[in-house]
């Protein structure tokens, strides 16, 4: 640490920065929240960014109504390389979507309060990466309309699927992550959902949120089963957040592909996916705060411990980029060496210098307090942190792929139109989602809002 | 043809009738309108309304009756509603009477016999097959065509035939498609008008008349290479007729020198016929020998048979090959040695000086070291030697040939002479000049084009397009008649005025001529499927017999030819043995007339010049194969390339003339490669190609391959690649010399689409060689320390295999990378052609390819023919042909989520394609890369000539499912049900899958690993058998025996590289 800086971190530094603006009460935290729902105007920015949003998802819309029509041929794909952008967005998405659940469940365990104020929108933003991570697998088949097949149906032919296949694994991996994502936010949502219930001035608002709130009345007993019950969520979903990239990695270290097939790949995966996943928290609280002036709720505290969290997660990335790459060398086995060579000196070295550049070397700049605070630097970062992971993903799907056993069979890959347009077509989907739910619902949990602030007015006192 | 005719008319009446129906009109106005209700409709309508009539208006059943019949296409329209009994007896009355009135022209009987098993009534289900032949240039080709309830599905090699034995070519595998090209001519035309044949025949009569009174004189016929013994007779009748007519003849691809040479060396013109199996030491002087020209097939087995190693104490015959452009020859070689077309001729001079018969010729010192080696080593084994010229070298190389054979005392034992093969062998190039001399001197009334494309084909300074078209400046043609058969409205065809659809040969009688003079009678396997015609009915058509049936005229000449006592007996047997027992040419005595001496000094060519050579194509042959999409699609053995041509320069004359290749991201060396493009400007006339590098190409030559960039081809073959035909000029028309600076680059780049750019095994143990004495000294070279890790590292059990194991072993020794088996599969297991865009994305569907390595010492730095390097001037080429590798700790098996591949009792990867989803990722684990995917739908689905066109018993695949090879299982069951029924094992040999049956060397042995008395497991016994990747622990059924070459120690730097040789 350079002299003049605030050391890491010290009682100091939380005096500074709290994870909750100061002069709120109860009431001022309600109004904020829920007035963005159900009060204020609703923006000529938020229309603006919905429409070009939904404009998008009607692009992936159209891509996935051509796949299906025409077949999958439309994209990049070829002989050898059989999966391409389909594969690399889907787990680009799920690893994005690591951060909510990990913000929510394993924080919430360890009792880290900084992370009240983004753990709703962590989690939507987890449940809408997974739904955008969830459409790859299956549009990514040849015969979509067969991919039940996949599911252990209870067919008359009495064929099940093939439970070697790390495919199966997926399918039931990333299908419980989503049920106990949905769960664990919605479960999170009563309360809030009931505030909004009773604070909604038209018929129809209340009508919805009351049906969705369940009856809440905020009875202790209400709180006392509702708080058992998010207990109990954030412990089974502990597990998942490690499990379901661990399996999705075993998509890769499963096979025999030099490149995919790697001991080292379920922490290295999960890392990356924690990784990816606080960018994109940082990606959307910024602009977030900002056009909702929430800056008293999603303060600088948060940022700063979240680009911590990337820091961290990032050297653990590189540590894995580093192992990977030794072992491949000291192993000995020429296929893998002959990958180093190929990602260091091959067509597609770029992508992977840039790769190093974005997941490795741009993030050390997190060390500094004077960039974790600004905001605007720590924006770019975070959009930097995400092209890396998209990168990564690339390196290991497509570029391993590409020369693998039998020289002769060597090729290259390279994205077509439909690629794009259905890689885009999530991007817009998921802010489309963002939109909807920072409109509609509360975007930070007005409960634990106020529990937070019964607790730093404990404090004082 | 009467009644043909007759049955047009019929239904002319038939329609008429159903229009103007009297009666029908007469019911009409007895039923009375009802103006009252017209009115009221009027009434109730507002807006504008239009109609008809008044009875449309008021809504009359009877009218929306008449509507409904007033279009019918006359009587079908019956069948949309219900037909009660006696509509239908009636309708099937008139249809059963029709019908046989049209039935007598369409179904001549004629009578065809199965070559195996005599059916007792055809079961369904079952094919049958029939023995046939191609005919192709001065050959043909013995077939068994397989046929499902009367439809050829599959081409299979005649063992009994002389020059199959079994085995076929890319040509006769893909013939088949031609048959039921939806493109070929339907009809008869006359100035693109369809006619009638009956019109046709009237005219040929009148033409006919017209030249009996004029004797003949002014009527010509243009033929390719005639070998058919009936073909022949019927011209020669009609040159008989007709005194003064005159028969020319045009075979693009074939060269003269060969007919010439032999006249040079012997005085008249000669058939001659090798047998490489004779031989010890064989020198190819650019002769193509294993890969194309008659006889290949045979010889391509004749040569490998010599080459077979049970075990290092074998021995091995030597291949020596000195050729401008690499061809499969060369690449099976044991040291090929490149050299300028116009080098080969003083090579062949210099050998004959250096033997002893004369002449002298100086040549660069290392191939004088070259030449001297090979020259002691042919020496050494006189009387076992042979030489052979290539089709494309002049008459003199071909003269000296027959020098030195004879002087070596090769002749009867490994070659013999016989008389032409040919029915009229004349000089084709003087033959085409003097017909269009004559077509201008005004000398032609008559032409009748037979077979020939030669508005294409003739050599761009004839220009005969202007020799038979209509002239509109002039307001007159050259040639008041010209008629065109060919199978295809081609280039020809749109400027002749008649043009008669030519019926494939598998749908008419006839005979030829295989390379030995051996007869084989042309059985028909279908009627025609459209109103096509043989050449031999045109002929017919203008003698006096114009309805004689291929039939008859057959076997009327058959009759006389081979007088036999019982001659129904005589003509079953032929027709089941697919040849006339003995009828092949005896070896006749010739005595040499030549002295190499004698020959005047060789043209030389400057080394600042570039040697311009023109070839046929390795997969569309001079363009007859345009239209074929098997062909088409067919990666060329050396090149790799498909769906177009290029001009093949070597990668140090590329440096000079700075052209390069650049791979495509999309594909990439799989698929797509961009290359420079160049104007070549030869004899006053300019060409727009492609350039691509191959390494081992002669410097200073530019191949310019035969055959594309047709103009009215079909749907798949119309402007592919370049036509070298526009700058090949009758004076040189194999070798043109030109300046470097006729070669211009354009600036554009042009995608080709190239399925293997990568030539380089990475020092990976992919493709194992070794030379005889290595082999000798460690037989097991082939094995890599740790190839081959224990079994029981894998997490999943062994499976047991109590019954069958089925296994393949592919001899890269024998592989000569002919392609024959890659259209044998695609052919066999109902393979979709994808197309050039789809092949550039690298996606074609093959379930076996062919991988050409050149040799692990060739540079590994940029894997780029078009960055120079030494090594690739001439780099020693291998071919590995590389299907499902059948493995038992299969990867694809372990990834797939439905189980859509699995593993069978007998140890095979079944796909189950109703099952497959598409995930890809068998074929992303699978390390062979052999797993084909439908990324759209490549089958086409719609055209009906296709649906006939398939094998019933292979699944024909949808979009979005996996396919790959199967060890062609559906022929392992039916095997398996003709050995349950006999209550006993599959036999050894039994079952023979495509590839195997196709292969002229015999590389691919398929059988019963379980069995150790088989083929295949003997082989796998064998020290030189190893395993693809074997270190993977996927343990293949399929394995390779590495290939051996067996150098000559002289030489034997001049084989291996210098980088080998100091490592």
């Amino acid at each position: 640490m350079s002299a003049g800086q605030p050391p890491f971190d010290s009682p100091e530094i939380r005096r500074l920065t709290p994870v909750l603006g100061p002069g709120h009460t109860y009431a001022s935290v309600t109004d904020k929240i829920s007035a963005i729902v159900l009060t204020r105007p609703t923006s000529l920015g938020w229309f603006i960014g919905f429409a070009i949003a939904f404009g998008l998802t009607g692009l992936m819309t159209v891509a996935i109504g051509w796949l299906f029509i025409k077949g999958t041929g439309i994209w990049g794909i070829n002989i050898p390389i059989g999966w391409g952008f389909a594969i690399v967005n889907f787990v680009w998405w799920i690893g994005i979507g690591h951060a909510g659940t990990l913000i929510s469940a394993i924080l919430f365990l360890l009792n880290q309060k900084w992370r009240t104020s983004i753990n709703r929108f962590a989690e939507a933003m987890t449940l809408f990466a997974v739904a955008c991570a969830g459409i790859f697998p299956l549009i990514h088949t040849g015969r979509p309309w067969m991919a039940f097949y996949m599911f252990p149906y209870p067919s008359t032919m009495g064929i099940w699927p093939q439970f070697r296949s790390p495919l199966i694994w997926d399918v039931f991996a990333v299908s419980t992550y989503g049920t106990v994502s949905l769960m664990f936010w919605f479960v999170g949502l009563i309360p809030d959902l009931a505030t909004l219930r009773d604070r909604a001035i038209q018929k129809p608002t209340k009508i919805i949120y009351g049906m969705l709130a369940m009856g809440w009345r905020g009875s202790a007993r209400h709180w006392q089963r509702y708080q058992s019950a998010y207990l109990l969520l954030a412990g089974l979903a502990t597990p998942l957040v490690l499990s379901v990239h661990s399996v999705i990695s075993f998509d890769f270290s499963v096979s025999i592909v030099p490149g995919w097939h790697t001991t080292i790949f379920p922490p290295y995966f999960v890392a990356g996916a924690i990784y990816s996943g606080f960018a994109m928290v940082i990606t959307i609280a910024i602009p977030l705060r900002k056009a909702y002036g929430l800056e008293d709720y999603i303060t600088m505290r948060h940022l700063d411990n979240m680009a911590k969290v990337m820091l961290a997660t990032g050297l653990i990335v590189a540590y894995g980029y580093f192992f990977e790459f030794f072992l491949s060398l000291y192993s000995g086995n020429k296929f893998d060496v002959f990958l180093v060579q190929q990602r260091l000196h091959g067509p597609y070295a770029p992508f992977y210098y840039s790769l190093i550049l974005c997941n490795i070397l741009t993030p050390q700049l997190l060390w500094f307090y004077k960039i974790r605070h600004n905001v605007v630097v720590l924006f770019i970062m975070s959009i930097v942190v995400n092209i890396g992971m998209w990168l990564e993903r690339f390196v290991i799907v497509v570029i391993s792929l590409t020369r693998d056993f039998v020289p002769s069979a060597w090729g290259r890959y390279s994205p077509t139109f439909w690629d794009w347009a259905t890689y885009i077509g999530t991007i817009g989907m998921f802010v489309t989602l963002i939109f909807l739910f920072v409109r509609v619902l509360p975007a930070i949990s007005i409960a634990e809002m106020r529990e937070l602030v019964a607790e730093t007015s404990e404090k004082k006192e | 043809m009467d009644g043909m005719r007759e049955h047009e008319q019929h239904e002319h009446i038939d329609g008429r009738h159903d229009h103007n129906d009297p009666a029908g009109d007469a019911k009409l106005h007895e039923s009375s309108m009802d103006l009252a209700a017209v009115r009221a409709r009027l009434q109730s309508k507002t807006g504008k309304q239009y109609w008809r009539t008044l009875e449309e208006l008021a809504g009359d059943p009877q009218f929306a009756e008449l509507l409904h019949r007033e279009f019918p296409r006359q009587a079908p329209s019956e069948w949309d509603d219900s037909v009660d009994r006696r509509d239908f007896l009636k309708l099937m009355a008139a249809s059963l009477a029709f019908a046989g009135l049209s039935g007598c022209g369409r179904t001549p009987e004629q009578y065809v016999v199965p070559y195996v098993k005599q059916p007792e009534g055809m079961v369904l289900g079952k094919p049958q097959f029939y023995a046939t032949a191609m005919p192709f240039g001065a050959d043909a080709i013995g077939l068994l065509v397989e046929s499902h309830e009367g439809r050829p599905t599959k081409i299979e090699g005649n063992p009994d035939h002389p020059s199959s034995l079994g085995a076929t070519n890319v040509f006769a595998q893909a013939s088949i498609l031609n048959l039921y090209d939806p493109d070929r001519a339907q009809t008869v035309t006359k100035f693109g008008e369809i006619q009638t044949w009956s019109l046709f025949v009237e005219s040929a009569q009148a033409i006919a008349a017209e030249m009996k009174a004029a004797n003949g004189a002014g009527f010509r016929i243009l033929t390719g290479i005639v070998t058919s013994p009936t073909l022949a007779a019927q011209i020669q009748s009609l040159l008989t007729l007709f005194p003064q007519a005159k028969w020319h003849q045009w075979e693009p691809a074939v060269g003269d020198g060969t007919r010439e040479g032999a006249k040079l060396a012997f005085g008249s013109y000669l058939n001659t016929v090798y047998r490489p199996e004779k031989a010890d030491v064989i020198l190819s002087l650019d002769s193509d020998f294993l890969g194309s020209g008659p006889g290949h097939i045979r010889y391509a087995r004749e040569f490998s048979r010599r080459r077979k190693l049970d075990g290092p104490s074998d021995t091995m015959n030597r291949l020596y090959v000195v050729e401008p452009t690499p061809s499969v020859t060369g690449a099976t070689a044991d040291h090929r040695l490149p050299l300028r077309a116009s080098e080969v001729e003083l090579f062949a001079r210099a050998l004959a000086a250096k033997l002893g018969l004369g002449g002298a010729t100086a040549l660069p010192a290392d191939t004088e070291k070259w030449l001297d080696a090979v020259a002691r080593d042919l020496q050494k084994h006189k009387g076992a030697s042979l030489v052979v010229a290539g089709e494309q070298q002049p008459a003199e190389v071909h003269a000296l040939t027959h020098a030195v054979n004879d002087s070596l005392g090769n002749v009867g034992t490994s070659l013999y002479y016989t008389e032409p093969v040919e029915a009229h062998p004349v000089n084709h190039l003087e033959s085409l000049r003097q017909l269009c001399a004559d077509i201008d001197a005004g000398k032609v009334g008559t032409l009748l084009i037979l077979g020939v494309n030669p508005v294409y084909t003739a050599p761009h300074d004839f220009d005969f397009a202007s020799k038979i078209k209509f002239d509109p400046s002039t307001k007159q043609k050259k040639v008041k008649n010209t008629i065109c058969v060919s199978s295809h409205f081609d280039e020809t065809a749109e400027v002749c005025d008649w043009h008669v659809g030519e019926s494939h040969y598998l749908e008419t009688w006839g005979d030829a001529r295989a390379f030995d003079g051996t007869v084989t009678v042309i059985q028909p396997l279908i009627a025609p499927l459209y109103h096509t015609h043989s050449a031999r009915a045109v002929l017919g058509a203008f003698t006096e017999k114009p309805g004689a049936t291929d039939y008859d005229v057959l076997r009327e000449r058959l009759k006389a030819a081979y007088p036999s006592a019982d001659f129904e007996k005589f003509w079953r047997k032929t027709l089941n043995d697919g040849v006339i027992s003995n009828s092949a040419s005896a070896p006749i005595n010739v005595t040499l007339k030549f002295n190499p001496a004698s020959l005047p000094a060789a043209k030389t060519s400057s080394l600042d010049e570039i040697e311009f050579l023109f070839r046929p194509d390795p997969c569309v042959y001079d363009g007859r194969f345009a239209n074929n999409g098997w062909l088409q699609e067919l990666p060329k053995p050396i090149t790799k390339l498909t769906w177009d041509n290029a001009a093949l320069i070597s990668p140090k004359t590329a440096e000079n003339l700075k052209l390069a290749h650049n791979v495509a991201w999309g594909g990439g060396e799989h698929g797509k490669v961009y290359s420079n493009v160049i104007d070549v400007a030869l004899a006053n006339s300019k060409v727009t190609a492609a350039a691509w590098i191959v390494p081992g190409q002669a410097d200073g030559v530019v191949v310019l391959p035969l055959g594309y960039g047709r103009k009215r081809a079909g749907y798949t073959g119309t402007n592919k690649g370049f036509n070298a035909y526009a700058v090949r000029s009758s004076s040189a028309l194999w070798a043109a010399t030109a300046s470097s600076t006729m070669i211009k680059k354009t600036g554009e780049d042009y995608p080709l689409a190239c399925t293997q750019y990568h030539f380089n095994m990475e020092g990976r143990q992919i493709l194992a060689t070794g030379t005889l004495e290595e082999y000798r000294k460690n037989p097991g070279f082939a094995h890599e320390p740790g190839g081959n890790p224990p079994k029981e590292l894998s997490l999943y059990t062994e499976y047991s295999y109590p019954g069958y194991a089925w296994g393949m072993a592919i001899d890269l020794n024998s592989c000569n990378g002919c392609n024959a088996c890659v259209v044998a599969c695609q052919s066999e297991n109902n393979i979709a052609v994808v197309g050039k865009d789809q092949v550039m994305r690298g996606r074609e569907m093959h379930w076996i390819r062919i991988d050409r390595y050149y040799e692990k010492s060739v540079k590994s730095v940029t894997n780029d023919p078009s960055s120079y390097d030494a090594s690739l001037d001439n780099p020693p080429t291998f071919f590995q042909p590389v299907p499902c590798q059948q493995c038992e700790n299969a990867p694809c098996e372990q990834v797939c989520p439905v189980g859509a591949t699995v593993h069978s009792a007998e140890g095979l990867n079944d796909m189950v394609y109703n099952r497959c989803v598409g995930t890809r990722y068998c074929s992303n684990n699978c390390p062979y890369k052999v797993r084909r995917f439908n990324f759209l739908r490549f089958q086409d689905w719609e055209t009906p000539q296709l649906k006939l066109l398939r094998n019933p018993e292979v699944t024909v695949r949808s979009r979005g499912v996996m396919e790959k090879c199967t060890y062609c299982v559906q022929r392992i069951n039916t095997a398996r049900i003709e050995a349950e029924k006999d209550n006993r094992k599959i036999r050894d040999g039994e079952i023979v899958t495509a590839c195997e049956a196709a292969c002229p060397t015999q590389a691919i042995v398929f059988g019963n690993a379980n069995d150790p008395n088989s083929r295949v497991a003997k082989l796998k016994a064998q020290q030189r058998n190893y395993t693809l990747l074997g270190e993977l622990n996927a343990r293949p059924r399929t394995t390779y025996l590495a290939a051996v070459r067996n150098p000559n120690p002289e030489l034997l730097t001049a084989w291996r590289s210098p980088a080998k040789e100091s490592a």
